[in-house]
């Protein structure tokens, strides 16, 4: 139906996005990879070589890449285990008929939309502060020991404080898709005596499964990159008990003015990312064909 | 029998939900009350601070000490300022996509996509220096720009998900009675996108306030939003805990009150329209 006239009124149109993505992809992505390649540092100005790819072996043979490898695997693996355990469970329970659920939902929404530089210091300070923390003063009333939370667990205390904020998305989201179940099939199945287990196991969870799996790849994008909560937190400490890839580079590049061996690292923390969003392309993807 | 039992289970239920959510809720309560206490009882056990006075004070506090305004004024003309942006470049295309879908069209968005699935550190260093050679560190209008280009994908697809339900008969009707193109889409297509131009610009608004890598890597003070404002708590001098909380009630009150509004466009901006 569309004119030549509207085609060419059309790709006008689009244009400025489309090259503005582009170079936004392309040019610091570019330098990124350029710098990487050079012996680059910043209170050496002047000094820049060709190194090739000493930079990442240097960057990769370091023992702070294996830990903080292993950190971000923990902390994306155990925020999405919190999250779409709990929410599916939340999201079960909010699902059921009950007085104020308005009230309640937004109750359970509301840590979303808390900046996550308010949510790390509330929970620094105010919950698992070893001496002034609501944690540390129920210890007290319990006549425990109080536990200082963020150095002797500093990854277990930051994947609490980021399942905190990203609980509600699961929630959220899970629900939404529960509130589409078909109600007459699951009341057909409960007429012929199917068990509430039974039920969730073959109704519930299929129809789940595609937004768990929506949850669990939009989820990991933004956890690969969690910044500001160790930022304000431990500053990826003690050690590096608490460093994961981005604070790594954070590091390297801006706290120890190693640009090359930053940048190498931002490659490395690229190609991880990509490998999941390859996943959740197809996913959403195959959604935009139906 | 089967309906007491049903009674029980609501009860049940009811009593379950109110906890739970209470719970999940409660560290913002604590701020709030927090934040209406003087720092001698801020930091008294729980029950003390509950049967402590209430006083204003550090509301004022934290004004005169740090002019609190300017960082949340930063953060309205950030977070407002990128969505306008945004929303100029983002309507057109997303429009030309809804409304005359070539080939490419599908491929186009994918890609459009793909640029948000890169991580903000693989292009840290460069972003650093660029702004730092082009004097750009700790100022608004590149801020700005970061923040329009980083949200610039979202507010495509979510715009392009609700033109898209725009049923295009209408269109066609319009035609056959002779409207112009200028016409047809100044009356039918205008009114019918407002409403999800307006959900897309408040979620987009949610999202560059709580933006929390490029504000702290990009601004120190004069640009500095109240993430960056904030973090600055993070090594304080001497008792800071009911300041603290004022600052953060009134940091996330917008937010809070704007995020209300918006769960339903929430779950279909952040899922691209995988879950609607």
């Amino acid at each position: 139906m569309a004119t030549e006239h509207s085609r060419t009124a059309a790709r006008l149109m689009v244009s400025p996005a489309v090259i503005l993505l582009f170079l936004w992809m392309i040019v610091p992505l570019g330098m990124t990879i350029y710098f990487s390649f050079l012996r680059y540092n910043l209170l050496m100005p002047g000094m820049e070589s060709w190194t090739g790819f000493d930079n990442y072996y240097y960057f990769l043979v370091q023992p702070a890449f294996g830990a903080a490898l292993l950190n971000t695997l923990l902390l994306v693996g155990g925020v999405l285990l919190i999250t779409v355990v709990g929410g599916i469970l939340l999201a079960l329970l909010l699902d059921q008929p009950f007085k104020g659920q308005g009230i309640v939902r937004v109750m359970v929404i509301a840590p979303f939309f808390v900046m996550p530089t308010v949510s790390a210091l509330v929970w620094k300070n105010m919950f698992m502060n070893p001496v002034n923390g609501m944690f540390a003063h129920l210890a007290k009333t319990l006549g425990l020991q109080p536990f200082d939370f963020l150095s002797q667990a500093p990854l277990a205390s930051i994947i609490l404080i980021v399942a905190w904020s990203w609980l509600p998305f699961a929630t959220l989201i899970l629900l939404t898709a529960l509130q589409s179940l078909d109600r007459e099939q699951m009341e057909a199945a409960e007429m012929d005596g199917a068990s509430w287990m039974n039920r969730f196991i073959y109704l519930t969870l299929p129809h789940l499964t595609r937004s768990i799996t929506v949850v669990v790849l939009i989820q990991t994008i933004f956890l690969l990159s969690v910044f500001a909560e160790i930022l304000v937190t431990t500053n990826g400490g003690p050690g590096t008990a608490s460093t994961n890839l981005p604070y790594l580079v954070y590091q390297q590049s801006l706290l120890n003015y190693d640009v090359g061996g930053g940048s190498a690292g931002g490659i490395v923390a690229v190609i991880l990312a990509n490998i999941v969003a390859f996943f959740l392309m197809r996913m959403i993807g195959k959604n935009l064909e139906s | 029998m089967a309906r007491k039992s049903s009674s029980l289970k609501t009860s049940v239920v009811t009593v379950a939900a109110w906890t739970i959510g209470f719970l999940i809720f409660f560290p913002i309560l604590w701020i709030i009350i927090l934040s209406f206490k003087t720092e001698g009882d801020a930091i008294k056990a729980p029950l003390e601070v509950l049967t402590s006075g209430w006083t204003l004070h550090s509301y004022a506090e934290v004004q005169e000490r740090s002019n609190y305004a300017l960082h949340f004024w930063n953060s309205v003309v950030l977070s407002v300022g990128s969505t306008l942006l945004a929303l100029v470049i983002a309507v057109p295309a997303a429009w030309a996509m809804a409304f005359v879908p070539g080939k490419r069209t599908k491929d186009l968005l994918m890609w459009m996509l793909s640029t948000k699935m890169m991580p903000a550190v693989g292009v840290l260093v460069p972003m650093y220096l660029l702004f730092r050679d082009l004097g750009l560190l700790d100022s608004r209008a590149g801020l700005t720009v970061v923040l329009t280009l980083i949200n610039l994908p979202i507010v495509i697809w979510m715009l392009y998900t609700y033109f898209k339900e725009i049923p295009g008969e209408i269109l066609e009707a319009a035609r056959m009675d002779g409207a112009t193109l200028r016409s047809e889409i100044l009356y039918i297509l205008t009114p019918m996108a407002v409403p999800g131009i307006a959900s897309t610009m408040l979620l987009n608004i949610i999202l560059a306030w709580n933006e929390a890598f490029w504000t702290l890597q990009l601004t120190t003070k004069a640009a500095a939003p109240l993430t960056q404002f904030i973090a600055s708590y993070s090594s304080p001098e001497g008792l800071f805990y009911a300041k603290l909380s004022a600052a953060s009630t009134m940091a996330i009150a917008p937010i809070l009150i704007l995020g209300w509004f918006s769960q339903k466009q929430l779950v279909r901006g952040l899922t691209f329209g995988a879950v609607k």
